[in-house]
């Protein structure tokens, strides 16, 4: 896979290599890319394209764009930045093409919904404003939550029932390990929107995996 | 996060992720960490935070759908015909 390709002491050479060995028409460098920048494209499609078949084609057309590029990308960005803007320019004809859905990604809707729900807090006319009112309990390690497999999926669905700009942003960030600054290269927004994003995404799988772990 | 006072644990909750992300400024980290050093609660809260990442990060990642695969594959073949 390109993860693998990319962990190796020196990136940038093991990307020019990637794209040498896709340019010379390794199957499997190419198999792996695809099956790596799935999630991440499917996501970020559907953030300007609501139905989901639809930013299918999109992933299915942006590779076929890419193919036919290989030959002229000069490196300038990384592989993944260049393959994720292609994607975006699709994405964007698809969308203002699309009488249902938005030309551009739903940014930001104002969501100012709080991480932890106010009546965990003590109010302003009470002892210690603000405070907890009772104390979040001591999880058990990751690694012993995640053997219940339920744990897991309360997660994914979690993440399905956010807004998908929050989806696009937890997914890339924390499922697939992205970097803050390619995220905002991809989504277009700014350092604070993105952590803003993070956030409460962040905050709502939280929310989800307590009802479930502390029942 | 006012800036010379204590944190309270309401405010701790919206800040976390700046904590995490290394974007608070070194007094607000200071103001963090000595309202985290006190409040048994907020360091579970913290912690619960770090599970939930390293538990999202154990999504599986998406499946690439048989049938878009072999298209870009045959795509990818053809290329060099």
């Amino acid at each position: 896979m390109a993860e693998v390709a990319l962990a190796s002491p020196d990136p940038a050479a093991a990307e020019a290599a990637l794209v040498e060995r896709l340019r010379a028409g390794d199957e499997a460098a190419f198999q792996g890319l695809v099956a790596g920048l799935y999630g991440t494209m499917l996501t970020v499609a559907r953030t300007y394209v609501k139905d989901r078949a639809v930013a299918e084609e999109v992933v299915q057309e942006t590779w076929l764009g890419v193919i036919e590029g290989l030959e002229r990308f000069e490196g300038r960005s990384s592989l993944k930045t260049w393959i994720l803007s292609i994607l975006v320019n699709q994405a964007r004809t698809r969308g203002t093409r699309e009488a249902r859905s938005v030309p551009s990604p739903a940014l930001a809707p104002a969501d100012d919904a709080p991480a932890v729900d106010p009546e965990r807090f003590r109010g302003p006319h009470e002892q210690y404003p603000g405070g907890w009112r009772a104390f979040p309990a001591s999880w058990k390690p990751a690694d012993q939550l995640a053997q219940d497999r339920e744990t897991i999926r309360v997660a994914m669905r979690a993440i399905a029932d956010l807004p998908l700009t929050q989806q696009t942003v937890i997914r890339m960030r924390d499922v697939e390990g992205y970097r803050a600054e390619e995220v905002c290269a991809t989504l277009g927004v700014s350092e604070a929107d993105q952590r803003v994003l993070l956030h409460r995404a962040r905050s709502r799988v939280r929310s989800a995996l307590e009802r479930h772990i502390d029942g | 996060m006012a800036d010379g006072t204590l944190i309270r644990c309401q405010e701790v909750v919206e800040v976390i992720t700046d904590y995490l992300e290394g974007t608070l400024s070194p007094e607000h980290i200071a103001i963090f960490e000595a309202h985290l050093a006190l409040c048994e609660g907020c360091q579970w809260y913290l912690d619960q935070m770090r599970i939930t990442i390293a538990l999202v990060g154990r999504v599986e990642e998406e499946e690439v759908p048989a049938e878009l695969r072999d298209t870009v594959l045959a795509a990818f073949r053809d290329r060099r015909a």
